[in-house]
């Protein structure tokens, strides 16, 4: 006569760290979700909060992607030529988006330090991991400074928030707020990733040899280099 | 490695000075605390805005400053602060942090520094908004949805500094509730206590949690849409702004679209009802299932009807704008959508209905909250299917029909939660109980108060009156009864208004003066109620984290000595409650 039910009962899933003998596929994840502590075994708070963030902000760049497709639906003026605006004139040739497509891969590149890194770090390599870290850092630096170049070289052009020559007002204006809040993404994340990779090299994670904090700083990264690839998409290439 | 890391963290941070304990807190305690004052001082800014403008609409002229600038700033004032600054922020930041670490069995937010930095960044978005007070031009009064281009065109009241101010404030409001909202949903999934399982968890937890997802996924919206104005109003851009006059000349802007405002803006928004909803809906059911000494009805499909709530709150929002302009197919979608979200929603009305029933109900005042609640939100809730049908909501669009279906579901209703929560936990917080004649006084007066204030307003909605209008005077279509009925409401917001005084004063007081109330004046059985220490010291369970073994509504468990049976209790505790045969006192089991 179950009147008054007890609420579910406990699934026992308190097996030590040392044996992770959890199930796989869907029984494994109704076991996390159903155990008590934590519905994700093994992950530590900084690396969830991480991915709790990144959701947070893909839908952000989500609103700023579709403000911007909106709003090159609706103007009235005929939209500025990507190829055209963006081309280098290089050797006496007109490359189409020949510094985008450098700033993509210097970008993607930083991505494959970045994973070398955290590969180093689980190793417990610590010079390399530091090493790896400060090259993607690099790269990083370098693909903001890149983005200054074409902010530059736009603006001495004439183009503007309020307006262009090319045509669209929107364009100017969508184009700076995208790359600029993009941009500023990738600034926060050589300053972020910098930090780390000192920490790393002076040895602060070595005593308790955790270093998950180098992947929580290579998922933002890679987050930030999935993102362009959808700038790059809708933006430059449409 | 990791998991062994945060097992216990037996070593959290201690605080040391006044100034670490109190001021610069890091305790999850604390901060709730920091984030409910502030939250109810920004809110009385509000309520005395409402007055202000109430004082207008039932005896026109009377206060001489109170000119239609001025009662648009009023009214957009007051409906930012007491949607975001007041009720997102207590909820989320008061409640979600007192009760979250408390209610899972945590000793604190797993990141308790930016806990911190989330209070201080929504201070600083608190002062921000009420500095636009100051300003030349005073605050914006392009009501609270801002919507473009009258926001930032000129002729709309603070299109100088207040829009900014408002637009800044927003955006540093969404910094603080992210910071914050990461980590209440990382407490609740990966800091719980041994036992602790996502069904055995308040439902308390479930509302807060399902609404810092939501705030988590709906604030971006509005982040970018307030960046994307403060580009329009600043640098000249044309996002929101079409080509248009304005006084006479043309503006620079062309070609942008205020429709896509209006779709970012409700894309928060909508999310934003529930939000503040979604709490409510989780305190008031500890609330009922407490004072009734029952289980809570239906627990699992109560969980599972907030979180589909949350789910459908993002496919709802264009049912704010049928009347906007967009392509009329969508409103055939969106009012299908608004339909359904009506059923979890109808579902934990009954159930909540259902555990009063043959419940052990006791009249106290937090109960009295609860059961005004459900009459509110269910009034509200009917009128909202009104206005869910596009063809019904055309012709009642911006009449005070709306005005008084928003304010009974997402004004009344969750502040009658709130009223009732903070009557119920203020012991737990305090150590002391508040007074409960003063309470009763404050109950009545606020619950028929504001039915005085709402319930005419449907009817002054059906004659057509419209909504946000500064004055009535030479619309020949509206009746002298209406015009009194206003002046009644506004006598009524008033009173109402006034008797808030009552509530304030008995904070106060019973702080201070308040009789003890020992650990669990309730007998209630969830977690936050058998700390060790009340209030709850610092790391919440002292050396040993607690081990939950049932889930939070045992009450009334047949066959037992006591009708509440606390989630710490194991098996063998309970068997030592058992009521041995033929001692007396036939059990209320016997004829259930």
């Amino acid at each position: 006569m179950a009147l008054f039910p007890r609420g579910p009962a406990v699934v026992e899933n308190r097996a030590p760290p040392a044996e992770p003998e959890a199930p796989g596929g869907l029984q494994g994840f109704y076991l996390d979700w159903s155990s008590d502590r934590e519905a994700f075994k093994q992950v530590p708070w900084g690396k969830a909060m991480m991915w709790i963030f990144l959701l947070s902000d893909t839908f952000v760049f989500s609103c700023f992607l579709i403000g911007y497709m909106a709003v090159r639906m609706t103007t009235t003026e005929p939209w500025p030529n990507t190829s055209e605006v963006f081309a280098l004139t290089l050797a006496g040739h007109s490359i189409p988006l020949i510094l985008i497509a450098i700033m993509t891969f210097v970008l993607i590149s930083s991505s494959g330090t970045m994973a070398m890194a955290v590969n180093f770090a689980y190793r417990r390599a610590r010079i390399r991991t530091g090493l790896l870290m400060l090259a993607t850092a690099l790269l990083g630096a370098t693909f903001v400074g890149m983005q200054a170049f074409e902010w530059s070289k736009l603006i001495g052009e004439g183009v503007r928030p309020w307006g262009n020559p090319e045509g669209a007002a929107q364009f100017g204006a969508s184009f700076f707020m995208i790359t600029g809040f993009h941009g500023l993404h990738v600034s926060i994340g050589v300053v972020y990733l910098s930090i780390v990779a000192l920490k790393v090299l002076r040895g602060h994670y070595e005593s308790s040899g955790n270093y998950q904090v180098v992947e929580i700083a290579g998922l933002y990264w890679h987050f930030v280099d999935l993102v362009w690839v959808f700038i790059f998409a809708f933006f430059y290439l449409w | 490695m990791a998991y062994a890391e945060q097992a216990e963290r037996a070593s959290v941070h201690v605080p040391g000075s006044f100034l670490t304990r109190y001021i610069w807190s890091q305790d999850h305690k604390v901060i709730a605390i920091q984030y409910g004052l502030t939250a109810i001082f920004v809110g009385l800014v509000g309520l005395v805005l409402s007055g202000l403008m109430r004082m207008q609409l039932g005896f026109p002229g009377s206060l001489e400053f109170m000119d239609p600038a001025a009662y648009y700033q009023a009214m957009t004032m007051h409906g930012m602060i007491m949607v975001i600054y007041l009720l997102t922020a207590l909820f989320l930041g008061g409640f979600g942090n007192y009760l979250i670490p408390l209610m899972v069995g945590a000793r604190d937010m797993v990141f308790p520094y930016l806990n911190m930095l989330s209070y201080w960044f929504f201070l600083l978005s608190v002062l921000v908004l009420l500095s636009s007070f100051f300003v030349p031009g005073g605050p914006t009064g392009a009501g609270w949805t801002l919507y473009p281009p009258q926001s930032i065109t000129r002729g709309t009241p603070g299109t100088d500094w207040g829009i900014v101010l408002m637009l800044v404030s927003l955006a540093i409001f969404i910094v603080a509730a992210t910071m914050g909202g990461l980590n209440y949903v990382t407490t609740v999934l990966q800091a719980r206590t041994f036992g602790m399982t996502l069904f055995r968890m308040p439902l308390t937890v479930w509302g807060i949690f399902m609404a810092t997802v939501l705030a988590l996924l709906a604030f971006p919206a509005l982040f970018v849409s307030a960046i994307m104005m403060l580009c329009d109003r600043l640098l000249g851009t044309s996002f929101f702004m079409p080509a248009m006059m304005s006084m006479g000349q043309p503006l620079d802007h062309e070609g942008g679209s205020p429709i896509l405002f209006q779709h970012l803006f409700w894309f928060f928004g909508h999310p934003e009802v529930y939000i503040v909803a979604l709490p409510a809906f989780g305190l008031v059911s500890d609330l009922i299932s407490t004072h009734a000494r029952k289980n809570i009805f239906g627990y699992r499909m109560m969980v599972w009807a907030i979180v589909a709530i949350g789910v459908l709150s993002f496919v709802v929002w264009a049912h704010h704008m049928y009347v906007s302009g967009m392509n009329p197919t969508f409103g055939f979608f969106f009012a299908t959508t608004t339909l359904i979200i009506a059923v979890p929603t109808a579902l934990k009305v009954y159930n909540w209905v259902l555990t009063l029933w043959r419940g052990d109900i006791h009249l106290r005042v937090p109960m009295l909250f609860a059961l005004a609640f459900i009459l509110t939100f269910l009034v509200g809730g009917l009128t909202g299917l009104f206005l869910g049908n596009v063809i019904v909501d055309i012709p009642l669009s911006d009449t005070y029909f709306v005005v008084a279906h928003f304010h009974m579901v997402m004004g009344v209703a969750p502040i009658l939660v709130v009223f009732g929560a903070i009557y119920h936990w203020f012991p737990k917080v305090t150590g002391r109980m508040l007074n409960d004649t003063v309470g009763q006084l404050h109950f009545w007066i606020t619950f028929l108060g504001t039915y005085a204030i709402y319930f005419p307003m449907h009817y002054l909605g059906f004659l057509g009156m419209p909504r946000r209008y500064y004055s009535f005077e030479g619309y020949d279509f509206i009746p002298q009864s209406a015009h009194d009925l206003n002046a009644f409401i506004t006598v009524a917001a008033l009173i109402v208004g006034v008797s808030q005084l009552l509530f304030l004063g008995n904070l106060l007081w019973s702080t201070f003066r308040g009789p003890p109330s020992g650990p669990n004046p309730w007998n209630a059985t969830s977690l936050e109620w058998q700390t060790p220490e009340t209030p709850p010291a610092h790391g919440n369970w002292g050396p040993h984290l607690p081990v939950v073994h049932r889930w939070a509504y045992d009450y009334s468990v047949p066959g037992l000595v006591q009708d509440f049976v606390p989630q710490t209790l194991s098996e063998q505790d309970q068997a030592a409650l058992a009521r041995r045969p033929g001692s007396g006192e036939s059990g209320r089991e016997s004829d259930s």
